[in-house]
Order: structure tokens, then sequence, then C-alpha cells
């Protein structure tokens, strides 16, 4: 049995690859367990036993039905995470490479999917109070990452058919040790001073961290048969105010906490301004604040697990209080990364958490 | 002959013809022919498609002769063939006619329903859209066939130009069911003037009638009472046709006083049959034909259904908008008075459109469910007339208990409110051997057995800034006041039954007062000033008092507020004072004309031995046991406040258990520092001292004042609010020898209506050493439910904490002593509690249960329990949801659960329950255990999210030596959240995985108490801030919320 998961050079992909793994290994299973695709190295590869990387683009259909060649289940967690960007790009990879990779994939006799997606897709309004998943929304999505996230998911939900089971899961806001998205960002940042909080930092944001993330991604899979054809938020079903997370990573990390505040609507004006100012002058990479990123940070964020849960047969088995422990852990050996690749959380919403600013390089 | 609807929507712009309407009223009559003349008539049409809510296939054309002969055809919706086709057999028709300016459209919701809640019904599962517990089974399954019709002249019905009388509508309806060939059984339903031809159509068919619904309607208009001023305009001659036909404005004047504001697509729904004037010629003879006084053509029918009406025994309903400005509360007054069998209910944001104002048509078909009795469906029409002739519908096996007062006879009821409907129901202890009654004694009888007693009856103490000095009334004076107030209140026309809004200070004048109204039985109306003008205003005006005796201040707000009744000054006010706020009288002159009739022989002296019934010449006009004696309004800072109605049996009844438990007799002095016991004093035969404060503030009862007024009589029983106590303690280092002296001759101390906090017990205890400390439980619908002293609240803690400890070494022993809660103590005798466990989303619906350690509502039994709530039918109905068959319970709204040593420990409000995705949360053991950190002055546990997916999240007032400093939020922020240390301190204190801690100033609390938290209010707040957005304005402390 192979399972093919997309995507494995994030951070994410690489835990839901071993988790894979390590689920399978108790079942007495030989040779290749789980199958990588990505554009780079994954890193698991001759690491843990049973992977293998199968490199390549989603916008090659050749490579994706090399891939999927031989393949039992497929997660789907490659995308282009970007907060700016053409729209075009956004559809190549996350639209047309999720469509190819779902053509290929029921051409192969793929019989189970894994959609992995975002809480995003379905942002109607600012704030997320306890709602449950929503249907997936394009015209109403808040940015062409959102926006072709959304396109994605409805693809693959609509493929969904007997033979072919289909789930879409969207863990929101994924972080642990050894992420250089959110958490090197937050520390670097507040290292240096410069984190601020919007309007006190009160708003109620629920995240996930990465192991519990992994394993709900892995129980969808599992329970695929008995939950096609429908969405799943996960978090880790304990929501914090802005403050308090931003206050506790830093914590774990020995730095300074956020020292000062912005009122929310003057950073979403600045936002506003900074990204069109940002788009005139056609920088490829990311401005330092957008209006999408202010409102994320000042409203809330948090989401009714109930349903998630009884249906996944899943828990979240690391706590909040437990994983920043582990932070704090990881800070304390003094690492910073496993390794000197730049990645990251990338099919996620973390970053939302990048805040005012950019540091394109981590620190050492 | 009924045409059903073609294919594709008709719409109605073509079918007028010319011709406006002209002439007038003459003297608030229609000169015949008026408006005849100018209409030349148009036939009847289907409305147009796509009206919201509105189902096309309901649409029929009917053509039936009318009252003259003539055939006209009707418009009507109706709802037989959806019932049809979903395979229903109609068990009933509900005939709903519509009012002035509106059509069939106003029906539109109860059609779709009705056909919803027989489907529901039919399969035997609970039909959803009903309010709680007890919608149909398959046993008692009613579908009922709804049909609505446009009056003609109205709506989408024929224009024939006629002009249309009230007698000539009501036979109009019946010949169009006569067509109908409309079999029984037929509840009606009508608003405005449409009440009014649905009732004459009632009235003139018993044979097929179960039963009468009504919104917002009248059929009578008082002769000593003006028209409403909105009326009178519009009927003026001038005004008529320009208002009600030749432009919209009328039309449009209705539709505007929906509250909220009806949908655009709603209001355009209201106007489409309306269009242009020969279609509104309808409107203004409708308006025409208000019988404004006798000379009217329509007076004589109007009187004829009023009449009518009055010898109706069906069940009725009546369901109220006060925010009418023509029919008003004295409209539903009438009618109450003419249908005393009714259930009302009133919505106090709702105006004359109720029925868009609110979702009306579940409330209708629960009400159907639960009082038109199943054999009545089944029956056919000679057994029906029987019944209805007997004017009893017996309940069956199923509904027994819920029509007429006999509410014991029944079998298993799983949900029957056990009051019944009308107010002067009948205790129900008598038939229950678990009430033994107290044996009754009028609430006057002290009076009269002390009437030659010297010794002092109430002392008022004087305010301090006025110098001082204390106003001392003795049994004999009091006992010759009450008389004489008594006699007085007779002499300008109050009268048994009648309700007097008392609108004075706790003292001598408001005892005064009080004893009389209740010796001649007048109704007392009791609404705390701690409602605030406006909760006051809408107590006052929502009971419909006859008469108001109050205070200058009081009766200046009621005058610019336009309360109802005849107004008693307690002073003499000067003539243009008095014309100024409406006064006719004042209590001297009633006194004064009192005298006067006692001294030429009037009738009190006779009673004096009359006890229950009084002598045969004077018995109709005393007080029963089991009238109606007083309401008091509930606090307000639980809800709304609600009337709650006491018979004297059950105030005789309060008054013997307070006399029992705190061994009160003649000879106790008593310091009446608080509101609902105070009034007790000359009933349970204590010397009562009114102490010097403002008894809206009890913040204001200082220890000097306790003193003072206990020395003055030498009190050995104190009663004060928890506000009060807790300035007592704070006021007490400025005593004085002899105050500390007397403080220390009490033996008893009563605080209730808030949780009191042990540590003040005991300071409270060092103020009072020989006191035994007695914090009963109990609210305004139950004054006095449990008991116990702060001895046995210790003993309770320390259980508590044992059993906590236990758990924490072995499993399994969980609930049987667990802290969370304010230990209230055992029932006292005669009262009893069980407890109606919650579901994972914060509902009471578990089965009733007395077992350690459940967390239920708390739900009371007692013979001093109210009877009902005054017009709030279905709050009483939630009250009582679910109660067992025998003895007269209710639901309290707190939950709590048993310890298993039997004593009750309250939790917190039911509302204010947090349902997390892991279960339910009280709030009280939580805040307590907050509060027991050094940081936290006070803490509140609120919720935000969704039901059942909530999050707790604790508020807290910081102890004043952490209030600033270090460890706070970052500066610019808004300072509302608690340091990380306290978070993380607050969530290992309580156990409890609160998201957020909150950091406020001073907690919103109620003013009657000064102690509750507003908690939905800092629920709001709390929502808004941790969502991002911008909190609510906070009430100032205090204030409470109107």
């Amino acid at each position: 049995m192979t399972v093919l998961v997309t995507g494995a050079s994030g951070m994410l992909g690489r835990a839901v690859a071993t988790e894979v793994v390590l689920q399978a290994s108790t079942e007495a299973t030989r040779g290749e367990t789980v199958r990588t695709f990505q554009r780079g190295e994954s890193g698991l590869s001759g690491v843990v036993p049973g992977v293998t990387d199968a490199r390549g683009s989603l916008t090659d259909r050749a490579r994706v039905r090399a891939a999927v060649e031989g393949v039992d289940a497929v997660i789907h967690l490659a995308a282009k995470v970007s907060m700016a960007g053409r729209p075009e790009d956004f559809d190549a990879v996350n639209v047309e490479g999720t469509r190819t990779l779902l053509e290929e994939a029921r051409a192969a006799g793929v019989s189970r999917f894994v959609m992995v997606s975002s809480p995003s897709v379905a942002h109607a309004g600012l704030s997320v109070v306890g709602d449950d998943a929503l249907p997936a929304d394009p015209e109403r999505a808040r940015g062409e990452y959102a926006r072709s996230k959304a396109e994605a998911e409805l693809l693959a939900l609509a493929a969904d058919e007997p033979g072919f089971a289909v789930v879409a899961v969207r863990p929101h806001i994924v972080w642990g040790p050894g992420d250089t998205q959110l958490i090197e960002r937050i520390v670097e940042r507040s290292r240096r001073g410069r984190l601020p909080l919007l309007s006190g930092g009160l708003a109620l944001i629920d995240t996930t961290y990465i192991d519990n993330a992994t394993t709900a991604i892995v129980a969808a899979l599992n329970r695929v048969e008995a939950v096609h054809g429908q969405s799943y938020v996960i978090t880790n079903g304990e929501p914090r105010t802005v403050a308090e997370l931003l206050g506790g990573i830093c914590r774990a990390a020995g730095v300074p906490g956020p020292r000062f505040s912005v009122p929310a609507p003057l950073a979403r004006e600045a936002g506003g301004l900074i990204e069109r100012v940002w788009n005139l002058r056609a920088h490829d990479d990311e401005p330092p604040m957008t209006r999408f990123l202010a409102e994320q940070l000042s409203t809330s964020h948090w989401y009714d697990q109930r349903r998630t849960r009884h249906d996944l047969q899943w828990r979240p088995r690391v706590s909040l209080d437990d994983g920043l422990a582990r932070l704090a852990e990881w800070y304390g050996v003094g690492g910073q990364r496993e390794d000197g690749q730049r990645s990251g959380c990338r099919a996620d919403d973390c970053r939302l958490f990048w805040v005012a600013g950019r540091s394109t390089h981590p620190p050492n | 002959m009924v045409a059903g609807r073609p294919g594709g929507g008709l719409t109605s712009g073509g079918l007028e013809s010319g011709g406006l309407a002209s002439g007038g009223p003459d003297r608030g009559g229609l000169n015949s022919g008026g408006l005849k003349s100018a209409a030349r008539g148009s036939a009847a049409s289907y409305p147009p498609a796509g009206l919201p809510g509105l189902n096309e296939r309901w649409s029929k054309l009917v053509t039936a002769p009318d009252s003259s002969g003539v055939p006209r055809t009707w418009h009507l919706l109706d709802n037989a063939s959806e019932l049809a086709a979903a395979g229903l057999t109609p068990t009933g028709t509900i005939l709903c006619v519509h009012g002035n300016p509106t059509w069939s459209y106003l029906w539109r919701a109860l059609l779709a329903e009705s056909v919803v809640a027989g489907a529901g019904a039919s399969d035997g599962s609970d039909a959803g859209a009903r309010a709680g517990a007890g919608a149909g089974t398959a046993e008692n399954a009613q579908v009922w066939r709804v049909i609505a019709v446009d009056q003609l002249e109205m709506g989408f019905s024929e224009r024939s130009g006629e002009t249309r009388t009230l007698a000539r509508r009501i036979a109009d309806l019946g010949a169009l069911t006569d067509t109908l060939g409309l079999e029984g059984p037929v509840v009606t339903l009508g608003h405005d003037w449409g009440g009014v031809v649905s009732l004459g159509w009632a009235v003139d068919h018993p044979q097929l009638l179960a039963g009468v619904m009504m919104l917002n309607t009248a059929v009578h208009q008082p002769e000593q009472f003006p028209l409403p001023a909105a009326l009178r305009l519009v009927l003026k001659r001038s005004m008529l046709t320009s208002t009600t036909v030749h432009t919209t404005a009328f039309l449009d004047t209705t539709l505007a006083i929906a509250h909220p504001s009806l949908a655009p697509d709603v209001r355009r729904a209201f106007r489409a049959p309306y269009r242009s004037a020969s279609r509104r010629a309808g409107i203004g003879a409708f308006v025409a034909d208000i019988p404004v006084d006798e000379s009217h053509v329509s007076y004589a029918e109007l009187t004829r259904v009023a009449t009518g009406v009055a010898a109706l025994t069906v069940p009725a309903v009546m369901l109220w908008g006060p925010r009418d400005p023509v029919f008003s509360d004295r409209y539903l007054g009438d009618l109450m008075q003419r249908l005393p069998q009714a259930d009302v209910t009133r919505f106090e944001n709702a105006g004359h459109l109720v029925g868009e104002d609110v979702a009306v048509a579940p409330i209708l078909l629960t009400w159907l469910d639960e009082r038109i009795g199943t054999h009545v469906l089944e029956a056919g029409d000679g057994e029906l007339a029987d019944s209805v002739e007997d004017g009893l519908i017996q309940g069956g096996p199923i509904e027994a208990g819920l029509v007429g007062g006999g509410a014991v006879e029944g079998g298993p009821i799983e949900d029957g409110p056990i009051e019944g409907g009308p107010i002067e129901d009948g205790p129900v202890e008598n038939g229950s051997a678990e009430h033994a009654p107290a044996e009754y004694r009028p609430l006057w009888a002290t009076l009269l057995e002390r009437a030659a007693d010297p010794a002092a009856a109430v002392v008022e103490m004087l305010p301090k800034r006025a110098s001082g000095g204390r106003r001392t009334v003795s049994w004999r004076l009091l006992a010759w006041r009450v008389d004489e107030i008594a006699a007085g209140l007779r002499e300008v026309g109050v009268a048994k039954g009648d309700r007097v809004s008392l609108l004075i200070p706790p003292g001598a004048d408001l005892t005064a007062v009080l004893y009389a109204c209740l010796r001649i039985g007048a109704i007392v109306v009791v609404a705390d000033a701690g409602l605030g003008v406006r909760g006051l205003s809408r107590a006052v005006r929502g009971a419909r008092p006859q008469h108001v005796i109050g205070i200058e201040r009081a009766l200046a707000a009621g005058r610019a507020l336009s309360w109802p009744g005849q107004k008693i000054s307690v002073r003499t006010l000067s003539r243009t004072l008095a014309a100024t706020l409406g006064v006719q009288h004042s209590l001297a002159d009633v006194a004064r004309s009192g005298r006067a009739s006692l001294a030429s022989g009037g009738d009190l002296q006779g009673e004096a031995t009359g006890g229950a019934a009084g002598d045969a010449a004077t018995g109709e006009r005393m007080p029963e046991p089991d009238d109606t004696a007083a309401i008091l309004f509930t606090s307000g800072s639980t809800g709304p406040a609600k009337g709650v109605v006491y018979t004297h049996r059950q105030l005789s009844a309060l008054v013997a258990v307070v006399k029992e438990r705190f061994g009160i007799d003649g000879s106790t002095g008593l310091v009446a520092g608080f509101a609902p016991f105070a009034l007790l004093g000359p009933a349970l035969g204590a010397t009562s001292v009114t102490p010097d404060m403002d008894v809206t503030a009890p913040k204001t009862l200082s220890a000097t004042a306790v003193a003072e007024a206990a020395r003055a009589v030498s009190a050995t029983v104190v009663f004060a609010s928890p506000a009060a106590l807790t300035n007592v303690v704070e006021t007490s280092a400025v005593l004085t020898l002899p105050q500390r002296r007397a403080l220390g001759r009490v033996t008893t101390v009563l605080s209730a209506g808030a949780p009191l906090p042990v540590p003040l017990l005991e300071e409270v205890q060092a103020l009072m050493p020989e006191a035994s400390i007695h914090t009963p439980y109990g609210m305004t619908e139950g004054l006095l439910m449990t008991d116990i002293t702060l001895g046995e609240i210790l003993r309770a803690q320390q259980d508590a904490a044992r059993g906590d400890a236990d758990r924490d070494e072995t499993a399994g022993t969980a609930g049987a002593y667990r802290a969370g809660g304010v230990c209230v103590g055992r029932p006292i005798a005669g009262v009893h509690i069980v407890l109606s466990p919650l579901d994972g989303e914060g509902r009471s619906v578990g089965a009733l249960t007395q077992a350690p350690g459940v967390t239920g509502e708390i739900v009371v039994s007692a013979p001093h329990l109210k009877a009902n709530y005054d017009q709030l039918w279905l709050t009483d109905r939630e009250a009582t949801r679910q109660t067992p068959s025998t003895g007269r319970w209710h639901r309290t709204g707190d939950v709590g659960h048993f310890d298993a040593a039997g004593r009750l420990w309250v939790e917190g409000r039911l509302v204010h329950v947090v349902t997390t995705a892991s279960g339910v949360l009280t709030p009280v053991g939580v805040e307590q255990r907050a509060e027991s950190l050094p940081e936290v002055r006070r803490a509140a546990l609120v919720a935000v999210g969704p039901v059942g997916t909530q999050q707790p999240v604790v508020v807290v007032e910081l102890a004043a030596e952490h209030g600033r400093g270090s460890g706070r939020v970052p500066r610019g922020s808004r300072g509302n959240l608690a340091s990380t240390e306290l978070v993380q301190k607050i969530r290992r204190v309580t156990g409890v995985d609160v998201v957020a801690v909150l950091v406020i100033g001073e907690m919103p609390t109620d003013i009657r108490h000064n102690s509750k938290i507003d908690r939905a209010e800092l629920s709001r707040w709390a929502a808004a801030l941790l969502a991002g957005r911008r909190p609510p304005k906070l009430g100032t402390p205090g204030q409470g919320r109107p």
C-alpha cells in the first residue's frame, strides 16, 4: 500500500508523511509506504524508512502521472502559499494542479483522496466565532490564495464518487518547533522589538499544533470512506487571545513579548496602503502588511470542533501548553532549525502571523 | 363554487375600475352611501405572484351570496389542498379574519406552519416549530386547516362598491362559511377590526365553535374613555377620505408601526391590493364603520357582539402588542373581563401588527394543542355543542388540568401547566396530600385582633438630614387608619378585584394603604422603584391598574408616561399641582370620606369577625382566600419585570412560614430593611421599623441606621438585602456603644436575594454576636423556599471540601459532596424541591430527580408559591413545563444540585450556564474559585460563541492593590486583558480551560439588589472584545438595565 503525499518539503507535509509511515509500520508493511511529490527534496527519503521522493511540479502532467502510478491513496498538501502574487500563478498550481492530480489519480486507480485545504476558503466575514466548516466560496474568499484554494476544494469534492472517496480537511494556523514561517518570524521581530499587537491583541484565535494537524489528516485518510464528500476544519480547540499566543511563543523562545499595540483600524488602513504601493512597484515577494493580514490579526477565528472530532474519531493529542513546552524545549537545546533548508508550513495560513515588515533571512 | 387558481400569476394591476371615493362621515358615523356611490365595483382577483411567504396554491376565488343575497366573489387563502397532498385529514379549521387595512397575507405563516405542524404531529415526532415540549403525538395529532379570507371590499376580494356595516360583514362571513360547507370544530382568529368580525361569527356559530384567538383587537368602546387620538384624527370628516382613500397615508401608517419595521418586500405585499384610490375605498368605509358612539349605525351590532363574547365559554387566547396607538391595553383589559378564561400574553416590544412583530403561528398552534381537547376534535357536531354548552371541555386522559381550575383530577400529565388559565385558579394543595394547607388566616387578622392595642405597630425612622426622629404608629391607630382608608377607597370607587398600583416607599403610609386594599379585595400592584422609571412604567401600564396611589415623584413620572387609572396622592397637594398631575384625591381626602362613611354606619365594622367569607350582607365585597391579593413585580435583573400573581391564601401561607421559621410573634421587634418582607410586618404581628435609608439604593443602609432602628423597637430580628449588609459591615466602625448593644440583642438576621460570601457573614456575626444568621433561598415567585444558617454553611463547605479531596483519591465517589455553588440549605416545611437535569445545550429537559450531585434547574413547590404570572401565558407555560401533576410547581430558572446531606446548592442562573463542547459549566462555582485568589475582588463567568460550543471567559474586578502596575497588557491597549500569570492561576484554580480573562473596572449590576452581575451585558461586552470589535458601552454600575 502506497500513499502519495504532495508538498512534503513543508513542515506539515513532512510530518504527515512520517505519521503515515509510523501508523503503517505497526501493520508490518514493507517496502514503499509513502511517496512524496514536490519540486525539491522532502528530506525524508533515506531518513524515514519507506519514504521515497518523486520530484516534480503539479503543473507538469507527465510528472504527476508518474507520481500516482501504483498509489492507493493521495494526501494533497502542495500549494502556492502567498499573500501576494498574480492570480494566474495561483490558478496554475492550486486550481489546475489539483485538477491534474485528481484526474491522474482517478485514472491510476487511486481510491482515497485527502484534500488539505484551508479555513480561509470559507471566510465570508471578518470574524469567525464558533462556526463549523462552511462551504468553500471562491466568490467571497479574501485574497488570491484563499480564492484559488476554494476553487481547488470544490474541484476535489466534486470528484468524490463511488470508488474514489474524497474528503477535505482545513487545518487552521499550524505551528510547531522548527517552523520558520510563523514561529521564526514572530521570534525575530520580537527580538528586534518590532512585534506589535493589533488593538491589544484581544481577538480569539484557535491554532493547530503540528502533531494534531498531522494526526487529523491521517485520521481523515483512515475515515475517508465514512466522511467522503465533506469538509472539516481542524484546530486544537483551544482558542486564545492573540496577545496570549504571541506572548507564549515569545516566552518559549526566550525573547521579550509584544510591547506595543497598534489600533486595528489604523493597521488595516496601513495594510491597504502598503498593498497598493507594493503592487505598483511590482515586487514578486510579499508586502509587509496587508489589509487581509491586519483583519486576520485583529478579528477572532475559532471554530466548532464537535463534528470534526466525532466524524474523524480524532482528538488533539498535544495541548497548546504542551506544544509551547515542546517549543521551549526546542529553543532550549539551541536548535533553530533541524537543517539548513528554509522551509516551513506551506499549506496553511501560518503567514497570517507574519507581522509587519519582512525578515528575509532568519537569524543565526 | 370554488375556483382553483389558474396557472401563472395574474396581477391585480388591470382590474381596477375608476371612480374616487368621496363623501365622509357625519359626526363619527358615515352617512350611508357616502362611499358607496363612488366606487363602482371590480371583480375579485388573485394576488400577484411572488409575494414573500405566500404560497400561490393557497389562493382561491369563492363566489357566495352576501348578506343581501347578491353573489360576491371572495379571495381567500386555504391550505386544505396542501394538507391533502401531505396525506393529512384536518381535525379542525382556523378561520382567520384580517383587519383594516391589511389582508389575508397577514396569516401566511400560520397557513404554512399548520401544515408542517400537522405533518410533525402525525409522524409522532416533535414538530420542531413548537415552543418547548408538548408537541402532538400520534394519539392526539391535531391537523388544522387554515382559511384566511379577504373581507369584501378589501384585499383581493370583490369591490362591490357597497357600504358594509359590521352587521353585514358578520353576516357576509357566515354566508361564505355556509357556502364553503365549513364544519366544526372551528377556532376563529381575528386582528384589529377583523377581530370583531371573527368574534361576531363566533357568537353566531356556537355549534361549530371550539375556541377564539385574538391579536390586538376590541369589541367595545368604553363610554368614559375618548377614542384613541390616532383614530380620532383619522375619523375627522375632512381627514377620513383623504387619509384612507385618496392617499395611502392610513395604510402606510399602519404598516410603519411594525417593530422592527417590515422588510420592504413584505411591506409591498401588504400594499399590493391597495394600489389605487378605488381599491382603497374599502379602507375608508371600514374606518368610517367604527362605532364611536350610540348614534352610529354599527353601535348596536358591536354591543351585541360584545355581550355575546362575554357569554362564550370556549377556550380563548389573546396575543397582544402593547405598543399600539389604537388597540391599547385598555381594550385588552376589556376583553379579559369578558373572557376571564382567556390565556393572555403581552409581548412588551410588539405593537399593532403583533403578528408581524412576533412569530405568533407556533404559539397559536401550541396553544391549540394544549387547550382544545382532542375529543372535541373527534366529536360530532351534537356532542361538541354539548360540551360547549357545559362550558367545560374535560381534558380527557391527556389534557387534564389544562382547562378550568380542577387540575388535580387528571391522570399523569407530562407537561400540563398546573395553574390553568384563570388568575383565580384554586390552589392545588387542596387536593394534594403533600401540601398540607396552612390554616387560612386573613392578612389583616392581626390588625383586627389588636385594634385596641396602644403598642407600636410600625415605626418609621425619619431621615437624619431632616433632623431625624421617628414616626410611630400604634396598632390601634394603624387598625383604625386601615379601616378609614379601606372605607374611603370604596367611597372613591375602588371595588373588589380592582387593581391598585402602589408607588409609595416602605413605611407607615404604604403599610396602611396596602392592608386597606387587601381588606376590600382590591389587588395591590407593587413594583419596586428599583426597576427604574422605564421598567416601573412598563410594569404599571402593563398591569392596567384602575387606580394609582403614589408619592408626587411617582405620579409626575406617571403623568409624563400616561399611566392609566385614577390617581390618588399620598400627600395633600395644592389644587394646581393636583390638576397638573391628574390627581383626583389625596390620601387624606380618602381617609376623611372613609371616616365619614364609617361614622354613618359603614360596613367595614360588620366584617370584624367575618374571616374568609365575610357575613352574608357584605360577603360579595369581601375577598375570598382564592381571590387575587397582589401582583408583585420581579426585579427585572433577570429579564423584563414580570408580574407575579398571589392569592390571599398564598400570602397567608407565606406569613405562616415566615412566622414559624424565624420565631416571630406579637412581641417581636423587626428591622424591615428588605422590601418584600417589610410589608409582612403587621400580618406577622411584629412591630416593624423602617430604617433611615433610600429604599431604592440598598447601599444607603448604614450600620448606624440599622442600630438606631433596632434601638427604637428593641428589635430582635433584622431583615436586610445582601448589598445593605455589605454596607452595614463597611460602616460599622462609627457605631456607638449603645448602638452596638442594640445590635447585640438581635437574635435573627435574614438576608436574601443574592449570594453572600462567608467572610461577610462572619463580619455580620461579629457585629451581632447573639444572632443566628439566615440566608434563605427564594424568589419573587416564592419568597422563602429553603433556609440555612451560617453554621450550617460552614459545615456544608467542610463536607464539600472533604468530598473534593476524596474524589481526588478515589474515583467513583464524584458528586456526593462537591464544591461549586452557594449552599442554601434544605427546603423549609411545606416546600418540595426537585431538579430538572440539563442536556448538552443547557436545556433543563431531564427527568426530575432529587439524586445528589446531579445539576439541574431548580423546580419548587409550596403552598406559598405564586399562583401564576400576570398576562404571560407563555411564561407560565414555561415555568410549569414538565412538572409533577400534583401540587403547584415553578421552574425557578436557577440551576443547582443537592449534596448527599440533602442540602441544595445554587450554581447560578440557567441562562448563564456555559455550554462548551465538552459539557455545561455553571457560573457560581467557577467564580467562587476565581475569587479565592487574592488578586481577584469579583469574578464573573461568561460565554462567547454559539450554544453547544461556547468558550468560557472569566471577567474580573481586580483587588485594589493589584489594579495597577506591571504584569498588565502592553501600553496602548485598552487594558482589558489580565496578565498571563493571572490567566494561568485562574485556569489552575478553576480547573476550567478559560480562553481569556478580561479585566473590568466595575461589573455592571442590577440596581435592586446592587449585587447581581448583569452577565448578559457582560457577555455581549466580552464577545465583542474577543471578536476584535468595539465593545458596547457598559451600563454604569448600579444602574442596571431598563
